[in-house]
């Protein structure tokens, strides 16, 4: 029994009900530990709901003090790339869930066909994402003191360098964990590639889905606020 | 001097301060950068057992609701305190297999310590906040009193007394506020860099001073007397050195003496230098610029006159277009070593003469 | 049942303790036993807590003088300049501040204690995540390291406060790499508040419903809570905080249209739950301190268990008691100072239910019931002191002065940590396999108690008087209870080190006992007493099924028979 000291993974007894080799030592049942990683995951995406609620507060707050600023800088953003970055993040939502529901059912080559797509939008939206960004770089509408785009040729009135502040805060953020969710995404086509998951075993696959659910949710809130306000 | 600390307290205050005082002027000559706080000054010889001064309107009624709070904690304290002591020795292991009672729990007593004490505290809490509330609504024939925080500063103007400024300074012990008896005074307050708080214990008054925007209190004074002011928000290195005086005055005294107090005019025969010199210790200077060559917040005005300086901008010589410019806009030219101070500006509080008063007493300073 | 032979594990031969099970560095540096893992905590937090407390020491010295001098003396005496003496204690109380809050109090019962009692009191083998641990604790180190950088990149002199636009604008000191060491600290506390909330909801052992379980439990369980939903808006207030230093995005910055007040309320949005998650753990300790050495059942055992879960609820909603004087409106201060009475209530039945359970108890006076004792002595000042506080003009009068001061150590250290110092000698002998010497251990806690009342005590006399806080020179008329004060603080200082002395000197080889130490030396009912000292590895041999409530000491019922219900 030494090996299992530097890791969960161990050998079993046999036999055990939905028993699988993936069980960790400290469980008594998959079912427990199934059940431990659906609650710690529901559980992180309640610390990542309020992480992200400060800077949407932060963001009311800019809103309210300066309204017509936000009206005014807001119209520079790209509501086609934005829009389309959603398409693109609902869709690759959907591939998550069959991906999620093909480990639920065993069909291997569906899992990685649809978590192969799901990391395809995800870096789709990147790409994406990397051109809105590289325009507003250009022009000048950064956040806070590297705000210049009057160099540019853009004026805004008020102080539009507070905007771009929460939008970039905002965005950055989101596109931080879109980055760690392609990074996930890929440990775990991985892991299905190696056919770790099957109906007995899929915590994980659900677990990555619904982290990913998570990001699109979020982006669902911040690109009408940001983009589409009126 | 620590045996003092057992003596009674009005032996022991003086004797404690003159030590305090001797201390001080021996710390001075060591290290001469650091403000004179208590060395010279006068502060109230109060003993530190002494009930502070209830010198406002506000005053007796916060200390009743406090005095209050506490009778009611000493006796929930002791009843407490006794109980668990009586437990103590009336339970105490009488044998290694003692048994104990099966009481784990019991309605009636439960509700009652959550009810009791709840009802209690509804109590004090509505009581604080009638208080609070009538310290917040202030009479609309009040005194307008306008109140700026700087680093490490106060400066009070009074819009019915223009030309009118007090400036506080912890060297000089100088009076920062001044106030009439018996009638309400509101205080309009903001800060030019980081958040203060100007906090006069006496009249049980506190509010913060905030960039940017204005905050406001009233109070009024029922003593006549000299009474504490304290900076009570951490703003920096020096913010215990932003404490000053309030001065109450009855009615008739009070306008004559402000005026005398706060206007800040050359006198019939006073040379510019002398002047300048008064500016320097009423306007503020004195908090960062010392006059002995020893470095403070700020360079040192010995020796200053057509110096050869390095600023961050380049090399200068100090002249009068240097030192009205170092007034006006501080942070043009920053003499290299003091690039992290930010002097605050005296647009607006100093008027030309006055700057020009100011280099002439700097010429004095060889 | 309360013997001292353990009833699950009875017939199992002595295995190697979870001490030496692994042996060589690298099994400690990358254990995913939580008890390795508590104990790496404690140490950790023990050498953070002597920093801390020796900034203490220096400030206090300075403050026996009512001018300048002791620090510019020792500066001078260094080679360092003199002038920057207000600076230099600017920067020790700042230290002294960030370091407890972050450092200690907040990782120290939790992570240290909770880590290690956790699994055993519910009978698993481990926490849910053991490798998240591990990760929890590798953050926690880099977040501390980052927090050593600042001492030696030039200290910080915000106060642990960071009030903006003093952190943003204008401090030249390394606040950016201390507010980047917080941030990481934060994740720390979310995954093990994580871990911890699905362990106890998850492995519980069979026949432990939430009602069997031990009030240190319950607590841990309140604290977690805190801990998941918190500690994320401190994150962003500290990336905000960062972005505003960096970036100048203007959210706090007046010249830039920000509001400075905002970073106030973002601030303690974070910051009053994480006083509960401080407290909240003690009071875990506390129960089991005060049943097991009465031998008696926790009185009021859901009572104390519901009011930990309402003060996790409540702590969220009471933060602007720290600004009624901010020039935020009077209707906020309203609300908030009314929530503030609602907290108070859930507290005050602790107290009493603990005090009750005393009754017809059967008390030994050995140093952990000692500490838990002066834990109801000095935690109880604090929660009354906190209700002058909450008053809206009473707090006019004493806001940001020594009486805030006060009743803050009275709650923090007069609460948690003597509550854990009490802990750490209750639990010693099982973390440990060894006896700290009971007759140092009394005489300790004395230099303790005397000590910190001296510090404290007068410090609400000192603020009500109108001594502001954080002050570096201060009026004369103050001189003696300053005096006062800082020579408890030496008295403490005694105490303390004499408490590592003989903790630390328990630990040589030449102090081990001669045979091992029994499973229950003290009687107690709940899990971890029920298995070896120190527990093997896995914690258990087999899983432990459990009938009864961790406080079923042998009992007199009515009937006058014995009763183990």
């Amino acid at each position: 029994m030494s090996s299992d000291h530097h890791s969960p993974k161990a050998h079993r007894p046999e036999g055990a009900e939905g028993d699988h080799p993936f069980r960790a030592h400290h469980f008594n049942t998959a079912g427990q530990q199934a059940g431990a990683a659906k609650l710690g995951m529901w559980a992180f995406l309640a610390t990542e709901i309020l992480m992200f609620s400060g800077l949407f507060l932060a963001y009311f707050i800019v809103r309210m003090h300066y309204p017509d600023m936000v009206l005014a800088a807001h119209e520079h953003l790209n509501k086609w790339a934005g829009g389309l970055n959603t398409v693109v993040l609902i869709t690759s939502s959907v591939t998550m869930a069959l991906a999620v529901r093909a480990a639920q059912t065993g069909d291997q080559k569906a899992i990685l066909r649809n978590l192969l797509f799901t990391i395809g939008f995800a870096l789709t939206f990147m790409v994406v994402k990397y051109f809105e960004y590289s325009a507003k770089i250009e022009h000048g509408m950064l956040p806070g003191k590297l705000y210049h785009a009057w160099d540019h040729g853009y004026i805004i009135e008020g102080n539009p360098h507070i905007f771009f502040a929460v939008y970039f805060c905002m965005t950055g953020l989101h596109g931080f964990h879109v980055l760690i969710g392609i990074g996930v995404l890929t440990w775990i086509y991985i892991r299905a590639s190696k056919g770790h998951f099957s109906p007995r075993y899929y915590t994980p696959v659900e677990n990555v889905g619904l982290y990913w659910h998570l990001v699109d949710l979020i982006w669902i809130f911040l690109f009408p606020l940001l983009y589409l306000v009126r | 001097m620590i045996l003092s600390m057992f003596m009674a307290p009005e032996k022991a205050a003086p004797a404690a301060q003159k030590a305090a005082e001797t201390a001080q002027a021996a710390q001075a000559v060591a290290d001469p950068t650091l403000h004179k706080q208590g060395a010279g000054a006068v502060w109230e010889t109060v003993s530190p057992w002494a009930e502070l001064p209830q010198a406002s309107t506000f005053a007796e009624g916060v200390d009743l609701l406090y005095m209050f709070i506490v009778a009611l904690s000493v006796f929930f304290f002791v009843l407490i305190m006794g109980v668990q002591g009586y437990f103590m020795w009336k339970y105490h292991r009488k044998s290694d297999d003692q048994k104990t009672s099966s009481i784990t729990h019991n309605g009636k007593i439960e509700f009652l310590w959550s009810a009791v004490p709840a009802v209690l505290l509804v109590v004090i809490f509505v009581w604080g906040e009638v208080d609070f509330l009538k310290q917040s609504v202030s009479p609309p024939d009040a005194v307008q009193v306008r109140v700026t925080g700087r680093q490490w500063f106060w400066t009070v103007e009074y819009p019915d007394y223009p030309g009118v400024q007090l400036t506080s300074s912890v060297d000089e012990n100088a009076v920062t506020l001044v106030v009439p008896k018996g009638k309400p005074v509101q205080l309009t307050l903001t800060s030019e860099d980081v958040i203060h708080d100007f906090y006069i214990p006496a009249f049980r008054v506190k509010r913060d001073v905030v960039p940017g925007r204005y905050t406001t209190f009233w109070f009024e004074a029922t003593q006549v007397g000299e009474f504490n002011l304290y900076c009570a928000e951490y703003c920096g290195d020096q913010h215990s050195a932003m404490i000053g005086k309030v001065k109450v005055l009855d009615p008739e005294h009070y306008a004559a003496y402000l005026i005398e107090a706060g206007k800040l005019e050359q006198e019939e025969g006073e040379s510019m230098a002398a002047y300048g010199q008064r500016i320097y210790g009423k306007r503020g200077c004195n908090a960062c610029h010392s006059l002995d060559g020893s470095p403070k917040i700020g360079p040192s005005w010995k020796g200053l006159w057509n110096k050869q300086e390095t600023t961050d901008k380049g090399s200068v010589t100090i002249d009068d277009n240097y030192i009205k410019e170092s007034v006006l806009e501080p942070n043009a030219q920053i003499v290299v070593g003091f690039e992290g101070v930010k002097m605050p500006s005296y647009k607006g509080q100093l008027d030309d003469k006055q700057i020009s008063a100011v280099v002439e007493f700097i010429k004095t300073l060889k | 049942m309360a013997d001292k032979e353990s009833k699950h594990e009875a017939g199992h031969a002595r295995e190697p303790s979870y001490l030496v099970a692994q042996k060589g560095l690298k099994s400690w540096l990358l254990t995913i036993d939580h008890k390795r893992l508590g104990m790496m905590y404690l140490g950790a937090t023990m050498v953070f807590f002597f920093i801390a407390g020796m900034s203490a020491i220096a400030f206090r010295t300075e403050l026996l003088t009512p001018g300048p001098g002791e620090i510019s003396w020792v500066l001078e005496k260094l080679g360092m300049d003199p002038t920057q003496s207000a600076t230099t204690y600017n920067k020790l109380f700042t230290v002294h501040g960030a370091v407890m809050v972050f450092l200690v109090i907040i990782p120290s019962v939790p992570a240290a204690l909770g880590n290690f009692l956790l699994p055993l009191m519910l009978g698993a083998k481990d926490v849910a995540f053991p490798r998240l641990n591990l990760l929890s604790f590798w953050v926690y180190t880099l977040g501390a390291l980052f927090f050593v950088y600042t001492l030696f990149a030039g200290g910080l002199d915000t106060g642990w406060t960071f009030y903006t636009p003093y952190s943003s604008n204008f401090s030249g000191t390394a606040v950016l790499s201390a507010t980047f060491g917080a941030f990481i600290l934060g994740f720390s506390s979310i995954l093990t508040g994580l871990n911890f909330m699905v362990t106890i909801h998850k492995m519980r052992a069979p026949g432990m419903t939430w009602n069997r379980m031990p009030l240190f439990c319950w607590a841990i369980y309140a604290t977690a809570v805190i801990q998941v939903l918190a500690t994320p808006v401190l994150a962003i207030t500290l990336m905000l905080l960062i972005a505003e230093k960096t970036l100048n995005i203007g959210i706090f910055d007046p010249a830039m249209g920000g509001d400075p007040v905002l970073f106030q309320h973002f601030f303690w949005f974070y910051s009053h739950p994480a006083v509960y998650i401080m407290i909240l753990p003690g009071f875990g300790i506390v129960s089991e301190l005060i049943a097991v050495h009465s031998r008696k059942h926790i009185f009021g055992y859901k009572a104390i268990a519901l009011s930990s879960v309402a003060i996790a609820i409540i702590s969220f909603v009471v933060w602007g008691h720290h600004m009624f004087v901010s020039g935020q409106s009077e209707l906020a201060g309203i609300v908030f100072s009314f929530l503030t009475f609602a907290v108070a209530v859930p507290t005050a039945i602790k107290v009493f239910s603990w005090v009750a359970t005393l009754y017809r108890g059967s008390i030994q006076f050995n140093t952990p019931m000692l500490y838990g004792l002066m834990f109801l002595f000095t935690f109880t000042i604090g929660g009354l002191t906190g209700v002058f506080l909450g008053t809206l003009s009473v707090d006019v009068h004493l806001h940001d002065t020594y009486f805030v001061v006060a009743h803050f150590h009275y709650v923090m250290m007069g609460g948690t940590i003597i509550a854990f110092i009490g802990g750490l000698h209750h639990w010693w002998p099982k973390m440990t396999g060894r006896m700290y010497p009971e007759w140092q251990g009394r005489w300790a806690s004395l230099f303790i108690f005397v000590g910190f009342n001296m510090t404290f005590f007068n410090q609400f006399v000192m603020g009500q008087q109108g001594m502001p806080r954080r002050y570096y020179t201060y009026v004369p008329q103050f001189q003696q209870q300053h005096v006062l004060s800082s020579i408890g603080a030496y008295i403490l200082l005694v105490g303390f080190l004499w408490i590592a002395y003989y903790l630390l000197g328990s630990l040589r080889k030449k102090n081990a006992p001669k045979e091992p130490l029994p499973d229950n030396p003290w009687g107690g009912a709940s899990l971890e007493w029920h298995t070896q000292t120190p527990p093997i590895e896995h914690n258990f041999h087999g899983q432990p099924r459990v009938d009864s409530d961790p406080y079923s000491f042998p009992q007199i019922d009515r009937t006058g028979q014995v009763d183990h219900h």
